[in-house]
C-alpha cells in the first residue's frame, strides 16, 4: 500500500535532497521547512530588518510587531492562554539550562531533582550540574521493558523532599509517549516544580500546557519544521515568579546603574540580548502554515508511516527495536552487525539516518548498547523513502552478513 | 616520494571500484587482512576517542622507520585503517610529516570518510597518529 504525503511539496529541500539522491529520515534531529518560513525569512530581511523592542523608528515598530505576533502564535499553539508566558530562547538546550540556573536559588544541600533514564542530553546535564553545584540528589526514574518511565518506580522516588521533576513528553531513542499526567500529579502532590521537555512530542499532535498543568514546557523551532537558533520556554505564571534571570545584558534590564540594576518581568526579562528575530518570526510563519493544515490527516499520515516502518523492520531478520515505538521514529540493532557498519552502509546509499548514542549515552548504556541506528519521519516522508530505506537496509546486510 | 608497495595495491584496486558496494567490498577484505591486535594492545591507553566503534592504535619507531598496528570492532573502519597503514608503514619519521592523508583517502575515492561531520573515527585515527609521531 502506498502512503503518500499531501504535504511533501510544501517543502522545497526534499525534492533538493532527492535530487542528490538523498532519502531524509532523520527528522528528529532535525526538520525540513516549508516554504511559507522561507518566504517570512526573505521577506523579513528583504523588506527592512531592525531590532526590536528598542527603536522607536517604523522598522522597528514592524520587527517588534511581527515579533510578538509570533510570541502570540506559540501561545495559541501550545493553548497557553493567560496562565503563562512565552520565553524566546537559543534553543531547548538553551530553555532548560535557563530554568537550571534561574531555579537555583530555591534548591538546598539535599533536596532531589527528579528525572528519567531516557532523557536527552540537554535534560540531563543542566540537571546533573546544578546537583553537583548545590549538593542536591539527582534521582533517576528507570523504565519498564516498553521504554516508559516506570509509575510504580516514580511513586516510590517521588516525595517530600523531591523540589523538581523535569521529564521528557516522547523519548527521541524509544518514540514512546511518557506518562505525563501520572508523572506530573505526583510531583505536584509533592509541591515539586514540574518540567516538560517537549523536543520531540510538540511536533507530533497538539499539546495543551493548560491541561498538561506542568510549570515550565520546553521546545526547539528547528525539529517543529522552524528555524534553528530558536528554542521556546512555555512557564506558567506563578512558577515564572520563582525563575530569576539567567543572562544579563540587552532589553532585559528595566534600570542599571553602575552597581546595580533592576530587571524586567517575563517574557523579556528572560530574552538579554538581541533575540534571533528572524527565527522567531519564521517560526510564526511555520506555525501559520501547520496550523492550516488537517491536524487529523496529518496524524493519521504519521501513524500510518510508523506502522510501515515498524512492519518493514520486523519482517527483517535479526532485528531489534529499541522499546516499543509508538510514533515518529524507530531505533534498532541487527544482531551480529555493527552498527557504524551498518551507518556507514546505509550513508553509501543515501540514506539520512542517525546512527550512535542520539544523544542519550546514559540511556545506551543502560540497554548495554554502545549506539543504535534512528529512522524517524516527518510529515513530508512517504512510503517510498521507507522502501528506498528498506531496499538499502537489505543491501547492506546482505554484504555485511 | 614512492607509495609503499601495499598502498600501490590499495590504489590499484579502489581506482578500479566501480561503484559503493564494490568499494564496501574491498574495504571489508582490506579489514579482515588487518593482524590481530594482541589484548595487551586492545587498552585504553591505546583506544582512540571520537570513534562510534571502538579503535585501538598503537605505533612505534624501529630503526627509523614508523611500524604501526591497529584494529577495530567495527568492520568498515577496519577496513579504512588497514588502508591508511598501508600507506604509512615504513616511513621515516620525516616522511610521515609529509604524507597527505587526506589526499590519500582522496585518491582512493573514499574522501568522503574525512569530512567533519563523519564520526566514523577515521579523523580520531589521524589525529592520534600525528600525535603519536610528534
Amino acid at each position: 500500500m502506498m502512503i503518500p504525503s499531501p504535504w511533501r511539496a510544501d517543502f522545497p529541500a526534499i525534492a533538493a535532497l532527492q535530487r542528490q539522491d538523498q532519502t531524509y529520515l532523520d527528522s528528529a534531529a532535525t526538520t525540513q521547512k516549508p516554504q511559507a518560513l522561507l518566504d517570512a525569512l526573505t521577506h523579513y530581511y528583504a523588506n527592512g530588518a531592525a531590532n526590536v523592542h528598542r527603536a522607536q523608528h517604523l522598522p522597528g515598530a514592524h520587527a517588534t510587531q511581527a515579533f510578538e505576533d509570533s510570541r502570540s502564535k506559540v501561545a495559541q499553539w501550545l493553548n497557553a492562554g493567560d496562565r503563562g508566558q512565552i520565553i524566546f530562547t537559543h534553543g531547548a538546550t538553551s530553555a532548560l539550562n535557563l530554568l537550571a540556573y534561574g531555579l537555583e536559588h530555591l534548591f538546598n544541600q539535599g533536596d532531589e531533582i527528579v528525572i528519567s533514564a531516557l532523557e536527552h542530553h540537554a535534560n540531563l546535564l543542566p540537571w546533573q550540574q546544578l546537583a553537583k553545584r548545590r549538593a542536591l540528589k539527582l534521582v533517576i526514574l528507570p523504565l519498564n521493558a516498553d521504554g516508559l518511565i516506570d509509575l510504580e518506580a516514580a511513586a516510590q522516588l517521588i516525595g517530600p523532599r523531591t523540589r523538581l521533576m523535569a521529564v521528557s513528553q516522547l523519548s527521541n531513542v524509544l518514540g514512546a509517549w511518557q506518562p505525563l499526567p501520572a508523572l506530573l500529579a505526583m510531583a505536584k502532590a509533592h509541591n515539586a516544580l514540574t518540567v516538560i521537555d517537549g523536543a520531540q512530542g510538540v511536533v507530533h499532535g497538539r499539546h495543551d500546557v493548560q491541561a498538561l498543568g506542568c510549570d515550565f514546557y520546553v521546545f526547539s523551532s528547528h525539529k517543529l519544521y522552524g528555524p534553528d537558533g530558536l528554542g521556546v520556554l512555555f512557564g506558567r505564571n506563578e512558577a515564572l515568579q520563582q525563575l530569576q534571570p539567567w543572562q544579563f545584558g540587552g532589553e532585559m534590564v528595566l534600570d542599571a546603574n553602575y552597581h546595580d540594576a533592576r530587571f524586567r518581568p517575563a517574557p523579556l526579562g528572560f530574552e538579554a540580548g538581541t533575540p534571533p528575530i528572524a527565527s522567531v518570526i519564521g517560526l510564526g510563519a511555520t506555525l501559520d502554515y501547520l496550523a492550516g493544515l488537517d491536524q487529523d490527516a496529518v496524524s493519521a499520515h504519521e501513524a500510518a508511516l510508523h506502522d510501515y516502518l515498524l512492519k518493514g523492520l520486523e519482517a527483517r531478520n535479526g532485528i531489534h527495536l529499541l522499546g516499543k515505538p509508538q510514533v515518529a521514529l524507530a531505533s534498532f540493532t541487527v544482531q551480529g552487525v555493527h552498527n557504524a557498519d551498518l551507518a556507514h552502509l546505509l550513508t553509501e546509499q543515501g540514506i539520512a539516518v542517525r546512527a550512535g548514542h542520539h544523544c542519550a549515552m546514559p540511556l545506551l548504556k543502560s540497554l548495554q548498547l554502545a549506539g543504535a541506528i534512528r529512522v524517524s519521519l516527518g510529515l513530508y516522508n512517504d512510503s517510498e523513502d521507507l522502501e528506498r530505506f528498506f531496499e538499502a537496509l537489505d543491501q547492506a546486510l546482505e554484504l555485511l552478513r | 616520494m614512492s607509495l609503499p608497495v601495499d598502498a600501490v595495491t590499495a590504489l590499484h584496486a579502489f581506482q578500479n571500484a566501480p561503484g559503493w558496494e564494490q568499494r564496501a567490498r574491498l574495504l571489508m577484505q582490506w579489514g579482515e587482512r588487518l593482524p590481530a591486535l594482541s589484548d595487551e594492545d586492545k587498552v585504553d591507553a591505546n583506544r582512540v576517542h571520537g570513534c562510534e566503534s571502538q579503535v585501538w592504535l598503537v605505533g612505534e619507531l624501529r630503526d627509523g622507520h614508523w611500524q604501526f598496528s591497529a584494529n577495530s570492532d567495527a568492520r568498515l573502519i577496519r577496513g579504512l585503517v588497514a588502508l591508511l597503514l598501508a600507506r604509512v608503514n615504513g616511513l621515516s619519521a620525516v616522511e610521515l610529516q609529509q604524507v597527505d592523508l587526506p589526499d590519500w583517502f582522496n585518491q582512493l575515492g573514499l574522501g568522503r570518510q574525512l569530512s567533519p561531520s563523519r564520526s566514523n573515527g577515521l579523523n580520531a585515527v589521524l589525529q592520534r597518529m600525528r600525535d603519536l609521531a610528534g
